[in-house]
């Protein structure tokens, strides 16, 4: 006898209460990453051995500028669930485990902040 | 109910389910690794990319050191190892992609999309590098 009511299919986040959100995440960023990559391999190869100035000036091309950030956020949201996953998957005891899984959030956190403040300097620093 | 945080019992010995040195290495095994390392380099990689942002932001004389670090051979080389780890991670990606649509399951297809994504990742660092040390007048 079904002992469960429609609920939980309406819902549709399962006993670990976030249902497909991590897998769902982690395409949607890698779609991005896809295309905001080889603007990445694009950018560098463009500036492979350019002085200050030229950098400077590229970087704060609003364009450039905004595809940066994009690759920034949606990298950084891409990468903490990748790690996430390997920490899930090779660490067993709960101590470490809650420990890397913060370390992991921190590392992604600092990166995204450190990056974005870097490329908001370099549009708007003068 | 049993308890399973409860006293240890003498456990019988059962076998153990056979890990990976148990197996011959597949091609589509080797590149599911690949993909977990080019990951994990590109996880902290992102140091890297920080790091040349920064030295943008802050100023020429920063900029001219950090720059110096990646102009020698070990440098390039580091710059060459993460396109390769770039494009054999966006690749395996896009293998993914097939695979979470439902396609390509059949062995053939499974070796040839696994083969083609890493020779395909080579073929694209190695072109883009050359690109770069043409453009550079290297040649």
């Amino acid at each position: 006898m079904a002992m469960r009511t429609p609920l939980k299919t309406a819902r549709q986040l399962g006993s670990a209460k976030e249902g497909a959100d991590h897998f769902w995440k982690q395409r949607v960023t890698a779609v991005a990453n896809l295309v905001l990559g080889l603007f990445l391999v694009w950018l560098i190869a463009s500036l492979v051995g350019a002085d200050h100035a030229t950098v400077k000036a590229k970087l704060a091309n609003p364009v450039i500028a905004l595809g940066l950030l994009a690759l920034i956020v949606s990298g950084t949201v891409h990468m903490r669930l990748g790690m996430q996953t390997i920490i899930e998957d090779y660490v067993h005891k709960d101590g470490s485990k809650i420990v890397l899984l913060m370390l992991n959030t921190f590392f992604a956190a600092a990166i995204a902040l450190t990056s974005v403040y870097a490329i908001l300097k370099l549009s708007f620093g003068g | 109910m049993a308890d399973a945080s409860s006293k240890p019992v003498a456990r019988p010995q059962r076998p153990l389910s056979p890990h990976l040195q148990i197996y011959t290495p597949l091609i589509n095994m080797v590149m599911s690794i690949l993909h977990r390392l080019t990951g994990a380099a590109l996880y902290f990689g992102t140091l890297l990319l920080a790091w040349w942002l920064i030295a943008a932001a802050t100023g020429p004389a920063y900029f001219d050191y950090v720059s110096s670090w990646f102009s020698p051979w070990y440098g390039q080389a580091v710059l060459i190892g993460y396109t390769w780890a770039l494009f054999h991670h966006m690749l395996g990606g896009v293998r993914h992609f097939i695979w979470d649509l439902g396609y390509g399951y059949d062995l053939r297809t499974v070796d040839q999309l696994s083969w083609g994504s890493g020779a395909l990742s080579l073929i694209i660092t190695g072109l883009i590098w050359l690109g770069v040390a043409f453009a550079r007048g290297g040649f």
